[in-house]
């Protein structure tokens, strides 16, 4: 008997216990899965509890509901991995052995590797949305808050939906719009990066969408500490922002114990090396490593953990054949971005191709479309939570190719970044 | 591919001024890109170029953070005191390497 054991039962590791579960003989391959906690978040809805459009029971359900049967699940951390036994140490003490490793641990918000950011300010000023303490929490913040100056900021250029600081900073104007009390919000939108997204096309696209709205954007806002009697942030380089109120996407760090396991050059991050295309662990043949743990060039996000998921499991089926890796993965993302007033705007691109503008047909949908503002964006980012817990998580087919493809898309030396924000 | 005279030499840089051969990069090279950065290159900048130059090669993804965790410079405050406003960009440019793919 063949053992697969799979660490984190998240988006990506249920859909590959899911996707392998129903491809594999029980004969042949015993499975086990295993996470240190027993409730299932729908990520995505944290954005919308801090604005009172979600309530927070809404976004959680028991892990075991989507986990099938004829995958034993055991509730533990992890402890260490060692590559070379073979071997996966829990928190309990249990040692598990593995003839094939998928490793699926996610990434987790660390406020602590701030200083100054979980001190005295933290869920009194200073608030996270990317858990569901934090969302919960700013919820309650937001419903009595009088004003003032609102900063968003992100600790490190590299988080997971790297597109939700841009979301909260517009469903933050039409709350206080709604609310009658924009005028006594100033809303300071401040990022690591050169502009409001990465790449050019889209970062013009949504700054001038920030501007708009009156939002401001602080570009190259690398953060050193958060001074707490001042109320202010500072960078690296001398660059101050007071606040009234923080809204902070803390540090992103892949689980502890990556850095203990010997998984090669994982720096203080804990992103797992990672083959960019097969989505085998850099230095061993025998684990694959899916969803926001790997280093890989593209988003962290659960459209690209889905699309991994696509090309994993033709790879994990040819290793256990013995037949060369033939999927390949293109770093295709696409990401729905709520702006407020019920619309979004939609990208999708991959390790080569930045986000266009253009089309996006899906079937039954109709086309979206792409860096535009539009009311069906908006309709298809709602319509994802009913898609996630129906037929994402189960690892069914959705009707979106796991490539990126050109289709619809206006080519790169045509878009006009000053035209698609409209 | 746009080219430049850089210290005598012509060198091939990409529409941001980056190196596209960094076998093309020459001390020289450094100290005339350095200069229209306005840096006055010093020992300690040299380390980091230095640095980089072996990071690169060695295909490390290099980030501001890695830098300043790195024992090359005691912290990011310090490569961003040598190299400021955008220390990795500053300093790849200046060390012939490609512009850091920033994160999506
Ligand atoms: C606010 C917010 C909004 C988002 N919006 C979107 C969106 O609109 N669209 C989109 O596509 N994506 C979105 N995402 C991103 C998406 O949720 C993640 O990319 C996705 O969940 C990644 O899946 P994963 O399996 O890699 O990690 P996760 O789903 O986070 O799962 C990791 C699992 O590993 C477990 N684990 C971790 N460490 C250990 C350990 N040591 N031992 C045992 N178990 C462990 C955890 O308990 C967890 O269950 C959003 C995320 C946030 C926070």
């Amino acid at each position: 008997m063949n053992h697969l054991l799979i660490l984190g039962a998240g988006t990506a590791g249920t859909m590959m216990a899911n996707k392998l579960r129903a491809k594999l003989d029980e004969a042949e391959w015993e499975m086990t899965i295993v996470d240190k906690e027993k409730a299932h978040y729908y990520q995505p809805g944290f954005l919308f509890i801090p604005f009172g459009i979600y309530d927070p029971e809404r976004v959680t359900r028991p892990k075991a509901d989507y986990l099938p049967d004829g995958v034993r699940t055991l509730w533990a951390e992890v402890e260490k991995v060692t590559p070379e036994e073979r071997t996966v140490r829990l928190a309990d003490g249990r040692e598990l052995s593995y003839d094939l490793l998928i490793i699926a641990t996610g990434v987790t918000p660390d406020p602590e590797e701030t200083p100054g950011l979980h001190g005295a300010l933290w869920y009194e000023d200073a608030f996270d949305f990317y858990t569901y303490e934090g969302a919960t929490r700013l919820a309650d913040k937001l419903d009595t808050w009088k004003g003032g100056r609102l900063v968003i900021n992100m600790s490190e250029p590299t988080i997971k939906c790297p597109v939700a600081p841009l979301e909260f900073a517009f469903l933050a104007d039409t709350y206080f719009t709604e609310k009658g009390m924009r005028d006594d919000v100033e809303i300071v939108f401040t990022t690591p990066h050169e502009g409001a997204f990465t790449k050019p096309i889209a970062s013009k696209a949504l700054s001038s969408l920030m501007e708009k709205k009156g939002i401001e954007v602080v570009p190259d806002f690398y953060l050193m500490e958060v001074d707490e009697d001042e109320k202010v942030l500072r960078t690296y380089d001398g660059k101050e922002e007071p606040f009234d109120l923080l809204v902070s996407i803390p540090t992103n760090k892949g689980a502890d114990y990556v850095a203990e396991s010997d998984m090669g050059d994982v720096e203080d991050l804990n992103f797992i090396p990672t083959d960019n295309h097969t989505l085998q662990a850099e230095h061993y043949d025998d684990i694959f490593v899916i969803g926001d743990t790997t280093n890989v060039p593209t988003s962290k996000a659960g459209s690209v953990a889905h699309f991994e998921a696509e090309i994993l499991e033709e790879n994990v089926l040819s290793y256990i054949n013995g037949e060369p890796l033939t999927a390949s993965f293109d770093g295709h993302a696409n990401c729905f971005i709520e702006t407020g007033f019920g619309k979004a705007t939609l990208i999708d691109f991959n390790y080569d191709t930045q986000p266009l503008p253009g089309k996006f047909p899906i079937p039954g949908l109709g086309p979206m479309s792409l860096l535009k503002e539009t009311r069906l964006n908006h309709y298809g980012k709602l319509a994802f939570e009913w898609v996630y817990w129906h037929m994402l998580l189960q690892g069914r087919h959705i009707p979106v190719p796991t490539h990126m493809s050109m289709m619809g898309k206006v080519p790169e030396e045509e878009a006009d970044p000053e035209l698609v924000a409209a | 591919m746009p080219q430049v005279g850089i210290a005598g030499e012509t060198i091939d840089v990409n529409e941001e001024g980056y190196l596209t051969n960094s076998e093309e990069w020459t001390p020289d090279v450094a100290r005339e890109i350095a200069k229209v950065e306005g840096i006055e290159l010093t020992d300690k900048h040299w380390d980091v170029l230095e640095y980089l130059r072996e990071q690169h090669a060695e295909g490390a993804k290099l980030t501001i953070r890695r830098v300043g965790k790195s024992d090359v410079v005691d912290s990011v405050k310090e490569f961003y005191d040598l190299f400021p406003d955008g220390p990795l960009k500053k300093a790849s440019k200046i060390a012939g390497i490609p512009k850091p793919a920033s994160c999506v």
